[in-house]
């Protein structure tokens, strides 16, 4: 009797040992196949784009002649676009965030249809984004085809990423030390500004920057604003602008091969300048991380 | 501690590195000089070289000049021209009727220029050793919307030809090449088969050509100027023998009904600014330059010619001749 419970427990081990090893394999598959992809992306990406980085490249206007075509616009607006976005969407998300989670009556049904809209709106497509932001700011408004337009679509594009990424940092701060603020006899504001926000402000700027991120890479919205174009000067804020992942598109669609290779260094400046913005987002998270 | 304290200040000083190129270049960038002022340029993406190349020139000349050319597609050009919204717009086929009115109900006064020319080229695969030249006819036969699931081999459009899958590749339907295509070889603007890819980025229709052996497809000269080895050029019969797509042959007028001509439209009342009307002047006189460049076919000499006297004219029309020009 004995002697076939420990085979049969001998058996259940190795059966575990075989599921434990197979689950392993297929977590070290799933991991393999991002970085095969990523690596892959980025050999080629490199191989022909690293040539072509140069200081006039950064520098020069595009032209119709690949020799001294460059990214300068496009860069230009990008960077302004970035700059305009953290401003727009971190405190709009993080102040509608903060109503959410600290001030609103959950059993209110106006608290909850708020909560179900956001996160509709953060799976609605971005070319819708773009089409509302033409008909509304553009011809509605009478903004133009210009950057704070641009600017306005993505951050409408990311405003509920942001919403719902800060709302989970919030969340994530112990109760007690509302409560224990209270205690004190801080008042709601004092709670919220002096302990829960500066607790989950390593949520906040992570969430808010990798949703930063993707609103530059976004190509969509900006074509329906009249991103797609050539410009050979310097953009502003309320003037005609361009942006990197409009430029890289305008050039992979040329006949010239050249134009390839300075699209390859297009994305090669692209994500220099996303690995910067998360390279910010994991330092604030180191910075302002506290353990309780 | 002080390894991280390093980390911070790393990231703080490639922060501020990167604000003040921006800064920088934000001011160094405000050149000065020449003949200032904004033009709103929007339309073909087959003109885009052309006007761009064009905007480039005159802002090495006039560093103040803001030129922007937007690349909506011919259609999509015409409707912000036609709202007033543009100066010039860009076009590879000549206006239709309903721009017309549309233009005519915004009170937007127009005229055309020709600024250069295209072959428009039809190209099989590499591997195509049996097809050397089409007539405008056969070209039909293979484009037409009847041809739709009827015509899909090769032998069905010449007995002739061998038993091989005829896979076609062109322009979306958004694309002024399409309607200029269309119109001439199957008779009417806008009628083509659909089962084929079409794609407004013309290197995908130069792939899908390359990647089958009965592929076939049409777009610009240039184009095919950029990829001669990855495809073959057929020789178009339109009723007096076969001409192959070439600078000379759309230049002379024998690579017909295929070359077509390229247009920028003004918008008249714009040529009231001095920046407009200088920019203008200077894209037509140097336009068989600028078309070279951009790999198109130039205006012959008498078609320059035209439009320059057309320019004038309609210059002297809206702005009194004399002392607002020298000052």
């Amino acid at each position: 009797m004995t002697s076939t419970s420990a085979l049969g427990s001998r058996r259940a081990l190795t059966q575990d040992r075989v599921i434990n090893w197979l689950f392993l394999s297929f977590l070290a598959l799933s991991l393999l196949v991002g970085f095969l992809l990523l690596g892959a992306l980025l050999v080629d990406v490199f191989r022909k784009g690293v040539g072509e980085l140069s200081w006039s490249f950064l520098t020069n206007p595009p032209s119709s002649l690949p020799s001294r075509a460059g990214a300068r616009p496009a860069i230009l607006g990008t960077i302004y676009m970035m700059i305009l976005l953290v401003v727009l969407t971190v405190p709009l998300g993080v102040g509608t965030a903060i109503y959410l989670e600290e001030y609103a009556n959950k059993n209110r049904w106006y608290n909850r249809w708020l909560e179900i809209n956001i996160q509709n709106l953060a799976g609605v497509p971005s070319i819708v984004y773009g089409i509302l932001g033409l008909a509304f700011l553009v011809r509605g408004l009478g903004l133009g085809r210009v950057l704070l337009a641009g600017a306005l679509i993505l951050t409408l594009l990311v405003l509920p990423t942001v919403i719902v990424a800060a709302r989970e940092a919030l969340r994530a701060v112990p109760d007690s030390i509302r409560q224990g603020a209270f205690a004190l006899g801080a008042s709601q504001w004092q709670v919220v500004s002096r302990q829960v926000l500066p607790a989950a402000i390593p949520g906040i700027a992570t969430g808010a920057i990798l949703a930063l991120a993707r609103a530059i890479g976004e190509t969509a919205p900006l074509l329906m604003v009249g991103a797609l174009a050539f410009i050979a000067f310097n953009p502003t804020i309320l003037g005609d602008f361009t942006a990197l992942p409009i430029q890289i598109f305008q050039w992979i669609s040329r006949p010239q091969e050249e134009f390839r290779h300075k699209a390859a260094a297009a994305i090669i400046v692209l994500l220099a300048l996303l690995l910067v913005m998360n390279a910010f987002a994991v330092w604030i998270r180191n910075r302002y991380e506290r353990r309780w | 501690m002080t390894a991280r304290r390093r980390w911070e200040l790393t990231l703080v000083a490639l922060f501020a590195l990167l604000a003040t190129v921006a800064v920088i270049a934000a001011s160094c960038g405000g050149d000065e000089g020449g003949i200032g002022g904004r033009v709103e340029i929007d339309g073909s993406s087959t003109v885009a070289p052309l006007t761009t190349l064009a905007a480039e020139e005159f802002q090495i000349v006039h560093p103040s000049a803001r030129i922007t050319v937007g690349i909506s597609g011919t259609g999509g050009g015409f409707e912000r021209f036609c709202a007033g919204e543009t100066d010039f717009s860009d076009a590879s086929r000549p206006i239709k009727d309903e721009e017309v009115e549309l233009c005519a109900d915004h009170g937007v006064e127009f005229i055309e220029f020709a600024v250069a020319t295209d072959a428009l080229t039809v190209v099989v695969n590499p591997d195509n050793d049996w097809v050397d030249c089409l007539t405008v006819e056969q070209l039909g036969t293979i484009w037409a919307p009847e041809s739709e699931s009827t015509i899909e081999n090769w032998a069905d459009v010449d007995p002739s030809f061998p038993d091989e899958a005829l896979t076609l590749a062109g322009p979306g339907t958004d694309s002024g090449t399409f309607d200029y295509f269309t119109d001439v070889v199957n008779g009417d603007e806008g009628a083509s088969r659909a089962d084929y890819t079409a794609s407004e980025d013309d290197n995908v229709i130069v792939q899908a050509v390359q990647g089958a052996t009965g592929g076939a497809g049409y777009f610009g000269f240039s184009y095919f100027v950029q990829n001669p080895d990855a495809l073959k050029a057929v020789s178009v019969d339109g009723g007096s023998g076969c001409v192959a797509p070439s600078i000379e042959t759309a230049l002379s007028g024998d690579y017909a009904p295929l070359a077509r001509p390229l247009f920028v439209y003004a918008n008249v009342e714009s040529f009231n600014e001095e920046v407009v009307r200088e920019f203008m002047r200077f894209y037509l006189e140097s336009a068989p330059e600028i078309a070279e460049v951009a790999l198109f076919v130039p205006l012959s000499q008498v078609q320059q010619a035209d439009a320059l006297s057309t320019f004038e004219t309609a210059v002297s029309s809206v702005t009194p001749p004399p002392a607002a020009a020298t000052s």
